[in-house]
């Protein structure tokens, strides 16, 4: 789960990472308030689920609280359209404004879990302020990493370093150092997948100072974290994405035409390659899981058809404790309370209950076209 | 033959009163399996279908039933736990099937049995079945299987199945089955599966089913290069999958454009590995495998 800026900054905050000052406002009054109380120049920050926004114009710097009031009201209500959104871009709801820092230094610190290593990682550049994609393609000698038992957690000489690494001045050694042992301890205290600060400043003064925070939290440890759970922007989610998510259905929108509805994420994109090697575009990728009901299936396929851009539907389903008959009556179920007739349907079954569900489907009024393998199911998406 | 189970697997199923437990226990019993106990914390004295003795741990079950494999049906919250509690018992294989485990309690799970004497399938897969040991130790649908030759490892589950299905369909037996997981973090790896069918005589060749994300395809190719003899037919789905959709900043950092499914085919190519040209064609590409033999 993604949260805003603003929110990793408050939880990093906790762990005594140090953060600019500042305050959150979603209304003009409140963004002059917020300016007013720090005091002389200020940035206007929109606070989106996206990187890129600096280019994109989502960040602006201001001197006076009425030039803040002026920026707030710029970027609130609209949506900001950035190289990591689509091109409808994503909607600012409030705004983040804090001190302007004059810059010494920039640099980069992460953790994150790597699969490879089987435990968390941290990573720091002192190519800081720039994607850390990009300075992973064009300058790795430029990273650093270091990989961290879990159960000792982040040693203080692994800070040090990482501290020496990233050139640091004698003074400044000690505080990088424990800087990155804090962020390791709020990475793991608050079951993050992703803690990012990029850039961290170093100040014209000296201080350090985390300017940007990025904080994901793992999604399967939400359960004992209710009060992050909290922290959930919808506004910042494909609506389709977040209505799936509700009924706990694995759902990403794609660029095509034909809607999939698929058991298993492995059968799921392999179903997609399928629609793209028949010359077609899938619409979305679907995973119903592995134990759905009749209701859920229903639910799956009025997600799908409520996609304007679906003209065709293929549904591939490898039964073993999802049975097919459930699927079938399922799909029934939904195109009897569809107002408009659904698409065209290549509904492929096979495994626990396959010829029952055929036998549903077969039985039915609906558009459908059975097939029994994926070559089949191929030959006759193209064809519908 | 085959890996990791066979005939002499007698299975404890942790999780057993649960609604997938005892719907999968019974399941594996009706296949073959010798079922010999399960464990529940707090139903322990009670049986199972009337013939299965239930423990409250799995130290306990161990020691009356002599039970040597435990398959996990325990909720996400408590199943690191139950993981941790049957490595320390010293059961040598252990199939987790449940989804969603925190990757934090992975990583200390793997931590943890990192010097111990057992092999951790999972989680988040459908565990293996071996048709010749008509043993069954997941959750996969056990009619498609017959016995044969061919070794199957997957990162999914109900494309193991698709696999399979295809292979029955044109009476290519397989020797095992093996989903080793879809999550990041999972204790065995395509190379540990590999060198297991590698060191069975009764393997010929293997179908192996990759997807997008992370390098364990491209690692898997480096060991295919180097230390494994039989043919291997590779399938990595997610081709048409769009790049946008970023699993997390730092993390593709770690890996660059190598989690693509491009980049995965090349590898396994280049270390010799006969790639499956669409996931209709599984078993027709195999076959052409062991044909040209």
């Amino acid at each position: 789960m993604k949260i805003h800026e603003y929110q990793a900054k408050e939880i990093l905050a906790g762990y005594r990472v140090p953060v600019p000052r500042g305050g959150v406002a979603s209304t003009r009054e409140e963004a002059a308030k917020v300016a007013a109380e720090i005091g002389g120049r200020v940035v206007v920050k929109a606070q989106v689920h996206a990187g890129g926004r600096g280019k994109a114009g989502g960040i602006k710097l201001v001197s006076t609280p009425e030039e803040a009031a002026e920026a707030a009201g710029s970027l609130l209500g609209t949506r900001l359209v950035t190289p990591q959104t689509g091109p409808e871009g994503v909607p600012i709801g409030s705004v983040l404004i804090e001190e302007a820092v004059d810059v010494a230094k920039e640099m980069y610190v992460g953790v994150v879990i790597d699969g490879a290593a089987r435990g968390p990682l941290v990573i720091a550049s002192e190519a800081g302020g720039m994607e850390i994609e990009e300075v992973a393609e064009t300058s790795p000698e430029k990273i650093l990493r270091v990989e961290v038992d879990p159960v000792l957690g982040l040693q203080p000489y692994q800070g040090r370093k990482l501290a020496y690494g990233l050139n640091s001045e004698p003074a400044l050694v000690r505080p990088i150092a424990e800087l990155i042992g804090n962020l390791y301890d709020a990475f793991v205290a608050r079951d993050c997948s992703l803690v990012e600060i990029n850039p961290l400043v170093i100040t014209a003064d000296g201080r350090l100072l985390a300017v940007d925070a990025k904080l994901s939290i793992d999604d399967d440890a939400l359960f004992r974290h209710p009060d992050l759970l909290e922290l959930r922007d919808p506004l910042q989610e494909d609506p389709l994405d977040s209505q799936a998510a509700e009924i706990d259905l694995n759902y990403v929108k794609l660029d095509g035409d034909v809607g999939c509805i698929v058991n298993g994420a492995g059968l799921g994109m392999a179903t997609m390659d399928v629609i793209e090697a028949a010359g077609a575009s899938p619409a979305n990728f679907l995973d119903i899981g592995g134990s759905a009901g009749e209701e859920k299936v229903a639910q799956a396929l009025r997600i799908i058809v409520s996609d304007p851009s679906v003209k065709r539907v293929l549904v591939n389903v490898f039964g073993g404790i999802l049975r097919c008959d459930v699927v079938a009556r399922g799909l029934l179920l939904a195109a009897e309370g569809l107002s408009d007739a659904t698409p065209p349907m290549v509904v492929r079954m096979l495994g626990t209950n396959a010829e029952e569900g055929r036998k549903i489907l077969s039985d039915s009024n609906l558009e459908i076209t059975l097939v029994d393998d994926l070559n089949e199911a191929a030959e006759a998406i193209r064809a519908a | 033959m085959s890996i990791l189970i066979d005939e002499n697997t007698k299975l404890l199923v942790q999780g057993i009163t649960g609604r997938e437990g005892s719907f999968h226990a019974s399941r594996c019993k009706q296949y073959g399996t010798n079922l010999v106990c399960g464990v529940t914390p707090g139903r322990g004295g009670t049986m199972f279908e009337e013939t299965v003795p239930i423990y409250n741990t799995v130290d306990q079950a161990v020691a009356e039933t002599g039970a040597n494999a435990s398959l996990i049906f325990v909720p996400p919250a408590f199943a690191a736990d139950a993981i941790v509690e049957s490595a320390d018992a010293g059961i040598p294989v252990i199939a987790c099937i449940t989804e969603g485990i925190p990757v934090m309690d992975m990583v200390r799970v793997l931590r943890h049995i990192k010097g111990l004497p057992v092999t951790l399938i999972g989680p988040n897969c459908p565990g293996m079945l071996s048709p010749h040991g008509r043993c069954k130790m997941g959750i996969m649908p056990p009619h498609i299987y017959m016995p044969g030759r061919v070794g199957v490892v997957s990162r999914s589950g109900t494309l193991t199945y698709e696999a399979v299905g295809q292979l029955t369909g044109l009476g290519i037996g397989q020797s095992t089955s093996v989903g080793i997981g879809g999550d990041p973090l999972v204790g065995t790896s395509f190379i540990d599966v590999l060198q297991m069918f590698q060191d069975d005589p009764d393997t010929d060749a293997v179908v192996m089913i990759g997807e997008i994300g992370g390098t364990r395809e491209q690692e898997a190719a480096e060991f295919i290069k180097s230390d494994f003899t039989k043919p291997v037919a590779a399938l990595i789905v997610g081709q048409s999958a769009p790049p946008g959709r970023r699993m997390g900043h730092a993390g593709a950092i770690v890996t660059g454009s190598a989690g693509r499914a491009a980049e995965k085919t090349r590898a396994l190519a280049a270390a010799g590995v006969t790639i499956v040209p669409s996931p209709g064609e599984i078993a027709t590409t195999i076959r052409e495998v062991l044909g040209t033999r």
